[in-house]
């Protein structure tokens, strides 16, 4: 099977340099977007088979090490192209994959007649290649090759209508915010290096098994890495980038910023488990960034108007979940999280562009409202996504995020398990609001200018994910309800060592059945009283008014980036213009060059008069020279 | 027989009096004078000290000093006229343009 595994990332990247350098001479829109989605399609194929593979050997045997080539040696450093097929990068490279090429299809219909068709198709495939990349990457170099690739290509895509100002500025904005998570990234690698003379991850987690609990250099490392894992999965410090992105065509927001680059942080925290098990400080800062971030974006997602902009301050909010869950060492929690969010995170923002596409570029939700008859299966996809994050049985993200709050419960406490109960209730409130808004209640745009329709290559990927989204978490039910949790014995072989690390200072506690029941009760009663009352509340508003008091702060995202700009943009500016520029470059850079040619200048100025011009001169001193030396051989 | 030395006193007066020549005069057809003048100075001098050693080469030396000092007549008396005719001068110090 791992015979035709190379064709998983290789097609991507034919893809990329097909669209990418003939993509002009084809100048044909079918023939590039087929092109593009089949180099997603087919490794998705390769890959389902090697899943089934995987399933048919023994749970304990289901790794398999895949060495290419080798990439860099120099002394100690050997650096293979090697891959790492486990359950864990499989369920990444499924997703990667399979929702990877439903929004290939959907843009086919989305970026239809826009004259970059070749280009937006070929950065896609290059992302694909880059992401498949970080997931299966047996060494940190090879992550790290593929997190700047998937940058890379945000960065390219968030730009990708480049004659905006904007859209330049959000691509810059999404790059640089990365880059100082990538430093994190880089430095813990150079760590591991110095102290555990290897970056394959297969040589360097075995090698952590002696240490102590909460060793400083382990502490160190990871959160080293979890600095980079807040950059690319938009996290407090860095997640202002995120919404930003939004300028980006919304497919890009569904590929990348919803479903797998700003999962990436996730799976680099859940593949080095074992560095976060063994250090419960870093853990418990992970948790808390968590929270906050959770609460922090959700309550800004209450007050946005612009539809993108609510759901991506949603996933801001349910990235901050996942780590969560990493936070509370449910490891397999955050990843089937991930896979759930993908699947109605995709599924809402690919439905967000059919409203924005049917409404000739309206991305205002004030100007919405009423399409529930216009576009119905972009609606029922919609709410169907909606009701999954909502958290209402029995929908994919019921099941994963319920798991979270019982690992909070059990793990981290009550008064932890309300606060991200109440994140949680400000989860269904937002989305709620946001359907109502859209969907429900009268016409608030010009209904002779604006005709919403929808497109059938955009409705399929649509319902696609809908399904998914409905049926997508059963693969995760809790064991209480008799039935298998497919996902967590999937996921098992990973992180059975950081389990039993994490059981033995922390012994896991046996809740009742009728406990867990308790606490599925409150948390489908909490989300389904607040959906009620935001449907109630918003289905039939009309006029808006202008916020104030706290609602201006959340309008205004808690003018976190305007603090930033204050404290971080503007300073650097100054100290650069009014320092680096006007003294440091001028003054001192340029004082000293000038000042040694100014000195050789005034020297010879006094000096040049030796050139008198006069050969009479000139002999002068030539005869004098000779009398020198005549008198020095006499005199000797 | 006269003393070498006489011959080699007269030849270091006359070439001590073209270097002055050169060094003040400024008339340039005078300067090539003195020019001429010192070679011959130290003609007197190879063709002294060819007679004192009984050595030939000395006096076939002062041949091929002759003749090159012809030649550089020659050249240097047309520069000379080149220059009048560009400056209407052969006063060297009108002459002064190769300065700063």
């Amino acid at each position: 099977m791992s015979d035709l595994f190379y064709l998983v990332t290789l097609l991507p990247l034919l893809g990329f340099l097909v669209n990418g350098l003939l993509g002009k001479k084809i100048n044909n829109e079918k023939i590039t977007g087929i092109i593009g989605s089949l180099m997603v399609f087919i490794p998705f194929l390769i890959a389902s088979v090697t899943f089934f593979q995987l399933l048919s050997f023994n749970p304990e045997e289901r790794s398999i090490f895949v060495n290419y080539f080798s990439w860099i040696t120099a002394g100690n450093l050997e650096i293979n192209y090697a891959f790492l097929i486990d359950p864990l990068s499989m369920v990444m490279v499924l997703v990667i994959t399979g929702i990877g090429f439903l929004i290939h299809v959907y843009s086919i219909g989305y970026m239809h007649g826009d004259p970059g068709f070749a280009k937006f198709f070929a950065y896609l495939n290059l992302f694909i290649f880059a992401m498949l990349h970080l997931v299966l990457a047996d060494n940190f170099l090879l992550i790290f090759l593929g997190w700047e690739g998937v940058g890379l290509c945000s960065y390219l895509l968030i730009g990708f209508w480049y004659q905006h100002k904007f859209t330049g500025e959000a691509a810059k904005k999404a790059f640089v915010m990365n880059r100082i998570g990538d430093v994190g990234f880089m430095i813990a690698m150079f760590i591991i290096f110095a102290n555990f003379g290897t970056l394959k991850i297969s040589e360097f987690l075995p090698q952590l098994e002696g240490y102590p609990l909460n060793d400083g250099l382990l502490i160190a490392i990871g959160l080293l890495f979890f600095l980079g894992a807040t950059g690319k999965s938009a996290q407090i410090p860095l997640y202002t980038w995120l919404p930003d992105a939004m300028a980006g065509p919304t497919p890009v927001s569904a590929l990348i910023h919803a479903a797998t680059m700003v999962t990436a942080g996730i799976y680099l925290v859940a593949r080095t488990s074992l560095l976060y098990a063994l250090t419960p400080v870093t853990t418990q800062t992970i948790f808390i960034i968590g929270i906050v971030t959770s609460l922090l974006a959700g309550t800004i997602a209450i007050k946005q108007n612009d539809i993108k902009k609510v759901l991506a301050y949603s996933t801001v909010s349910q990235l901050g979940f996942m780590f969560i869950a990493l936070g509370v060492f449910a490891y397999h929690v955050a990843v089937f999280h991930l896979v759930t969010h993908a699947f109605f995170k995709a599924l809402m923002f690919l439905g967000s562009g059919s409203v924005i596409h049917g409404m000739k570029d309206e991305q205002d939700i004030r100007y919405m409202g009423g399409l529930k008859r216009k576009m119905k299966i972009t609606f029922i996809t919609f709410l169907i996504g909606t009701l999954a994050i909502s958290g209402i049985p029995p929908l994919s993200g019921f099941w994963s995020k319920d798991e979270i709050l019982y690992k909070v419960m059990s793990n981290a406490g009550t008064v932890y398990y309300i606060i991200v109960l109440i994140s949680a209730a400000i989860t269904a409130f937002y989305m709620f609001r946001l359907v109502s808004l859209t969907f429900y209640g009268k016409a608030r745009y010009n209904e002779e200018k604006i005709h919403p329709h929808e497109s059938s290559v955009m409705t399929i990927p649509l319902i696609i994910l809908a399904v998914l989204s409905a049926i997508g978490g059963f693969i995760g039910m809790p064991h209480f309800l008799g039935v298998p949790n497919v996902f967590e014995e999937w996921l098992a072989p990973v992180f059975s060592k950081s389990y039993s690390v994490f059981e033995s200072f922390q012994p896991s506690v046996e809740h009742s059945v009728s406990f867990e029941i308790i606490l599925i009760l409150i948390s489908v009663i909490v989300a389904s009283v607040v959906s009620w009352y935001a449907f109630k509340k918003f289905s039939k508003q009309e006029t808006f008014e202008e916020e104030s008091g706290f609602g201006k702060v959340l309008e205004n995202k808690y003018y976190v980036d305007e603090v930033y700009d204050t404290v971080v943009v503007e300073p650097i500016k100054n100290v650069s213009d009014k320092f680096l520029w006007n003294i440091f470059d001028v003054k001192i850079i340029d004082g000293v060059i000038n000042g040694i040619a100014n000195y050789f200048s005034k020297l010879s100025f006094d000096w040049r008069k030796l050139q008198t011009g006069i050969v009479q001169d000139y002999t002068a001193i030539s005869v004098a020279g000779v009398i020198a030396i005549i008198l020095y051989l006499l005199l000797k | 027989m006269l003393e070498i030395n006489y011959y080699l006193i007269l030849s270091a007066l006359l070439f001590s009096i073209g270097v002055l020549g050169v060094l003040v005069r400024r008339n340039a057809i005078i300067i090539f004078m003195s020019i001429e003048l010192m070679l011959n100075a130290i003609n007197i001098s190879l063709v002294s000290f060819s007679s004192y050693l009984g050595e030939i080469s000395g006096q076939i030396f002062v041949f091929m000093v002759l003749t090159v000092a012809a030649a550089e007549a020659a050249v240097g008396l047309a520069i000379i006229i080149s220059l009048y005719r560009n400056k209407s001068t052969v006063n060297i110090d009108e002459i002064n343009i190769l300065k700063w």
